[in-house]
């Protein structure tokens, strides 16, 4: 499904990157670095109003010729970014919104591991298998 | 399509205005037809009617017109549209021709005038045939023109030129030349305007009238010509949305053509064409997301359609410009007052442009590898509608190809990618526009303008380090070293190696072990070796240049300011404490440690203080041939210390770091504060949130470890510690008023002389400011404190004090109100002492603060009495009275009262001044002590109130202190008439007791007195009872 899945810290760097055709890797570390750009804004602006309330994702975040973006921020502001092929068109937003609850889920399993530090890279066989998942269906 | 290649025309992008054409204007030598040409089109507003003017002589030859086809049987069309065919209706067929022409209506040579110009339009028809354009006639008059009707010669001669001239009535204009020009040619151009709209309404219908002659099989390419002609004639006309309508047709038409390899290109051009014209149309109508649509749909149908494969350049290079014109109309649109947003603004086209030029290099570099040379006759020279000769077909390929080669592809993609760069930067991309950034940085790199690429790399590369992306910055690294290679920039090969090497990256162990051998080549000014994937070409010119560096510079130095890298060789510099006293030896630590595969050496280290004097004594040089080595991953610690300087206690000494490796070529790092880099602080941070969890293991563990050594940049300067005691004995409270005696007593501790002991004794400063102005300091006890002493004696010199001495010394302090106060004791002195053997005079100082509190010693209060000892509340005037003072202390020690004095002003007393009453009294806590005076107010005060002032002195022991306090006020009042009675002390049984009643009249007049006395059953009575009587002013009789 996914070809992408990124988790970044709140300071905005990378806790965890994974990316399926493990070739082109740079790429993929650049769209989900620019992508930032538009998870900050979105993240600015509803601040503004009703932060209690914020939607945690955020969305089709920009679209490139050859990808889909989506982002999603925990209210601890750790982003999550999800890329799709743009010819992956059987992808619906439910979906890409369970993906990321699955992977949120999985994401404070690894927190509440009490020998990993926050703010470190992700290193964990039960997030790395969740990841997976997302990313095998394609093969 | 020549020029670039694949520019879209400018009669594509221009907006279409009606051609009206003028003749008979000689704009160079007539200064009447000059103005008039000026007046159409100088300063046009956006106002006037969309007119493109041209003169043009009066024998203009038009493009000739084809012999109409009155049959589309046998045709077959070559292609879609001819190339000249906007342009021809933009620029060359006018929609109406003017013809200017100087006649008045009364001119003597009417006739022959009216053939002139019925010739001239004649020879304008002419050259129009078969065209539907328009003719009019102006006709330049000198007369401003009656109002229409009243000139019977002018409508009959309008007439007949009409007739002459095969015009209508409506095509016959009179322009007076006179002082409202530009008004008139306002109403002429309005007048061709419709003319052109009339113009183009019968070319579109004639457009439209070829369609029933055409057939799907062989005119398909006609369906989509004659739509884009009549939406292109619609634009003539003025009428966007007709206009958009069928060009929207024309397009699905051209979908709809039967595509080949051969027409894939042409298709494509035309479609991108007709895209452009709806994406501007939308764009005009302000629907920019339709526009945006319909070039999602146009790229999505474009998209696959590549055509040849060895021209696979061909089809990215026309993307690029899809996307480049596309961005370009949205920006357009922009300027125009659109509203674009992050996730939707120009940026993203000319990025995406940027990225099929990318694509079209490669292929270029792919397809067009081949040596060969450009075909002698140029293949791409003809046009023919026969079915391609297959031989003709490859050489055609291989000359696009070779020109192709010629392309400067890098150019293209570099100007796409800073026009994006722009765009994202108004958009709050900064991401965004970094990583374009990149791109054009290795685009310069591929170009080989690499002083371009690294000042680009140069630029980005710190928003990389400080976001933390390693593998990002690792990557841009890796160019920028390639760069600096190629140029054999020393210096910034240096830099690139040593953060390459360092922790941030995330090179495999191979390659950093590849760069640090070469790191090493350079510092003994070797040639390094090549990168690896650098142009072989480049390289060894590069080699050169590094030939020429090595031969050159043996001994430069570099100076790295590395506070912004990462670099290899990480530093942390503390001191020990946050502050150090002055006599103590500062102790400062530097610990370094290597990331690198391999173990460097380190030929000095210097630490550079805020005050340089001390550099010296913080160097650690290798001596000769063992220098310090920094094993890999392993920390090391330099231990400095020193002897501060006494001029610097109360200053702060901050650390930088410089670490020298050299051997041939000499590299300092240095480290601005106390060391630390771009990524330390975060470590640092990690390292604490795991210390605080793992807290007891870090304690177990013996080592040193980096992330958690905390630096401690500065120190503070501290005097040192005095060691003498400063004693206060006092016994508060004080009395406020009175003396208070402090003794201070100093005892030295030092084992050497204090000297110049100075002491600072009174107020504490910085408390209420009247507290300093009732407050009173002096040494003397001898005499009592005055107004004038100052709330703080600064600086008393109390001499020296030996070894074990003692000091003693009093201060006497006069508190003139009530309260607490805060006193400051503060002895200063100097002291020799040696510290690691050098000599130091050090100043100490001592400070005692005490609070006191003041109260009062005791409370006066006055009473008046009448002379029977009753209170009374007004006295009278010349009738004695009594003042009372009671005075109760509240000190809690006992008071002699040394004396008291009553200080009165209009009132006498009796005696003249009498003795004090209380003179040599001792009160206890709580006692009191009365006094009692007898007064008496003159007469002749007529105030009703008199003041007294009296005066007491008390004492403790120490010197007699004077308190004033003032009395009462009491109301004074005169009284008419006295009665004093006298009244012998006792009387006898059976005995007369003579009773003698003095009336006194104290007013100035005579008072009538009537008097009675009454009986009392105790006393029997003689004399008279009721005696009447005047007595004399102020006189007073007697009765018995």
């Amino acid at each position: 499904m996914a070809v992408c899945i990124a988790v970044i810290a709140k300071e905005n760097y990378p806790l965890y990157i994974r990316n399926v055709p493990t070739q082109n890797e740079l790429k993929f570390h650049y769209t989900v670095h620019t992508s930032l750009d538009v998870v900050e804004e979105k993240i600015s602006a509803v601040g503004k109003s009703l932060a209690d309330q914020r939607e945690l994702y955020l969305g089709l975040l920009y679209p490139t010729e050859d990808y889909k973006v989506y982002g999603y921020v925990t209210n601890s502001k750790v982003k999550f970014v999800i890329v799709v092929d743009s010819s992956n068109t059987s992808l619906r937003d439910n979906e890409i919104r369970s993906m990321f609850r699955k992977l949120h889920n999985s994401f404070t399993d690894v927190m509440c591991n009490p020998f990993h530090n926050p703010g470190d890279q992700i290193q964990s066989k039960a997030f790395d298998g969740i990841v997976s998942g997302m990313m095998m269906q394609t093969g | 399509m020549a020029g670039s290649q694949w520019e879209l025309p400018p009669e594509l992008c221009c907006r279409p205005l009606a051609f009206v054409a003028l003749t008979g204007l000689d704009v160079v030598y007539n200064a009447v037809h000059r103005a008039i040409w000026d007046a159409f089109c100088v300063n046009r507003r956006v106002d006037r009617v969309p007119i493109s003017f041209k003169v043009l002589p009066g024998d203009h030859e038009y493009p000739k017109c084809r012999t109409k086809r009155t049959s589309y049987e046998w045709y077959i069309p070559k292609g879609i549209l001819k190339t000249g065919w906007m342009n021809k209706h933009l620029n060359l067929v006018p929609a109406l021709v003017v013809l200017f022409y100087e006649l008045d209506w009364d001119d003597p040579q009417w006739k022959e005038k009216q053939s002139e110009c019925a010739t001239k339009v004649e020879i304008v028809r002419t050259s129009l045939q078969g065209r539907n354009t328009k003719v009019a006639v102006v006709l330049i008059q000198k007369k401003t023109p009656l109002p229409p009707g009243e000139d019977l010669v002018a409508s009959e001669r309008a007439a007949a030129l009409c007739n002459s001239c095969d015009l209508s009535g409506k095509s016959l204009f009179v322009l007076p030349h006179t002082d409202h020009l530009v008004g008139y040619i306002i109403r002429l151009e309005n007048a061709f305007y419709e003319h052109a709209q009339t113009y183009y309404y019968t070319e579109i219908r004639r457009v439209k009238s070829h369609k029933e002659f055409l057939n799907k099989t062989t005119h398909q390419l006609l369906f989509v010509r004659h739509q884009f002609k009549i939406a292109f004639f619609s634009e003539l006309k003025q009428d966007t949305q007709n206009a958009l309508k069928y060009y929207r047709t024309a397009y699905s038409l051209v979908h709809e053509l039967r595509a080949h390899e051969t027409n894939m290109l042409e298709i494509k051009t035309l479609a991108g064409f007709i895209n452009y014209k709806i994406c501007r149309l939308c764009f005009q109508h302000n629907t920019p997301l339709d526009a945006i649509a319909q070039f999602r749909k146009h790229i999505d149908l474009c998209k696959k359609k590549i055509g040849s494969a060895e021209l696979g350049f061909e089809h990215a290079a026309w993307m690029s410009k899809q996307f480049q014109s596309f961005g370009e109309l949205f920006d357009e649109a922009i300027k125009l007052g659109l509203t674009a947003i992050q996730t939707q603004n120009p940026g993203f086209y000319y990025q995406q442009a940027a990225c099929y030029s990318q694509e079209r290099k490669q292929l270029a570099l792919q397809l067009c590898q081949g040596g060969a040379t450009y075909p002698s006759s140029d293949p791409l020279d003809t046009q023919s509608i026969d079915p391609p000769d297959a031989e003709k077909e490859k050489l055609g390929i291989l000359a696009l190809q070779i020109k192709e080669r010629d392309v400067p592809h890098s150019e293209v993609i570099i100007a796409l990618l800073s026009n994006a760069v722009a765009q994202f930067k108004k958009y709050k991309c900064p991401r965004m526009k970094s990583h374009l950034m990149v791109l054009m940085g290795e685009e310069y790199y591929h170009a080989k303008d690499y002083t371009k690429a690294l000042k680009l790399l140069d630029y980005v590369m710190c928003d990389y380090r400080t976001e933390r992306w390693w593998a990002l910055l690792t990557a841009i690294l890796t160019t920028a070293l390639r760069c600096a290679y190629l140029m054999a920039s020393v210096k910034d090969y240096i830099i690139y190696c040593m953060e390459l090497l360092g922790r941030a990256s995330t090179l495999k162990e191979e390659q950093k072990s590849r760069i640090d051998k070469n790191l090493i080549r350079v510092l003994k000014n070797e040639v390094p070796d090549p990168e690896p994937d650098c142009d072989p070409s480049s390289v060894s010119a590069a080699a050169l240049l590094w030939n020429d560096r090595v031969a050159l510079a043996g001994s430069s130095e570099f100076n790295i300011e590395v506070q912004d890298y990462i670099p290899f060789i990480q530093c942390k510099a503390r001191f020990l404490c946050p502050s150090f006293h002055v006599d103590q030896p500062i102790q400062l630590q530097v610990f370094l440690q290597a990331d690198c595969p391999h173990s460097v050496s380190v030929n000095k280290l210097a630490v550079s203080l805020s005050n340089q004097e001390y550099n010296q004594w913080c160097v650690m040089a290798s001596s000769g041939q063992d220098s310090m080595i920094l094993l890999p991953g392993k920390t090391q610690c330099f231990n400095f210390s020193f002897v501060a300087k006494t001029e610097d206690v109360g200053k702060k000494i901050e650390v930088s770091v410089m670490l020298g490796c050299d051997t041939g070529r000499c590299v300092f790092l240095s480290w601005r504060g106390a060391g630390g880099d771009a990524a330390s602080t975060h470590e640092a941070l990690q390292a604490s949130r795991c210390s605080r969890r793992w807290g007891r293991s870090a304690e177990l563990c013996k080592e040193l470890e980096w992330d958690s050594l905390s630096m401690q940049h500065s120190t503070m300067i501290i005097s040192r510690v005095p060691r003498i005691s400063v004693q206060l004995s006092h016994h508060p409270p004080a009395l406020s008023n009175e003396i208070y005696c402090i003794n201070l007593t100093v005892q030295s501790e030092e084992e050497g002389v204090a000297k110049d002991m100075m002491l600072t004794a009174g107020l504490k400063p910085g408390q209420d400011a009247n507290l300093g102005h009732s407050t009173h300091v002096t040494l003397e006890g001898s005499k009592v404190c005055e107004d004038t002493d100052p709330a703080l004696l600064p600086d008393i010199p109390l001499g020296d004090l030996t070894a074990g001495g003692k000091l003693e010394t009093c201060v006497y302090l006069r508190c003139v109100s009530t309260g607490p106060r805060v006193f400051l004791f503060h002895v200063a002195y100097s002291i020799d002492t040696t510290v690691e053997g050098r000599h130091v005079v050090c100043k100490c100082h001592k400070d005692e603060i005490v609070t006191i509190e003041t109260v009062d010693p005791f409370e006066v209060s006055a009473k008046f009495m009448s002379i029977k000892f009753e209170p009374v509340e007004r006295l009278a005037v010349d009738v004695p009275f009594l003042l009372m003072t009671d005075i109760v202390s509240s000190s809690p020690w006992p008071l002699l009262l040394a004396s008291s004095s009553l200080h009165l002003l209009n009132v006498t007393s009796s005696p003249p001044h009498p003795e004090s009453q209380l003179q040599g009294v001792v009160l206890q806590t709580g006692e009191s002590a009365s006094e009692c005076v007898s007064l008496l107010c003159p007469p002749l005060t007529s105030t009703s109130s008199s003041m007294a002032t009296g005066q007491k002195t008390s004492s403790a022991d120490a010197p007699l202190v004077q308190t004033t306090v003032t009395l009462p006020h009491v109301i004074l009042e005169s009284v008419p008439l006295y009665i004093h009675a006298d009244v012998p002390s006792f009387g006898r049984v059976r005995e007369s007791l003579p009773v003698c009643y003095h009336i006194q009249n104290r007013t100035t007049l005579v008072q009538e007195v009537e008097m009675a006395v009454e009986p009392s059953d105790a006393f029997m009575f003689s004399g008279l009872k009721q005696p009447q009587g005047r007595p004399l002013d102020a006189a007073s009789i007697a009765a018995a």
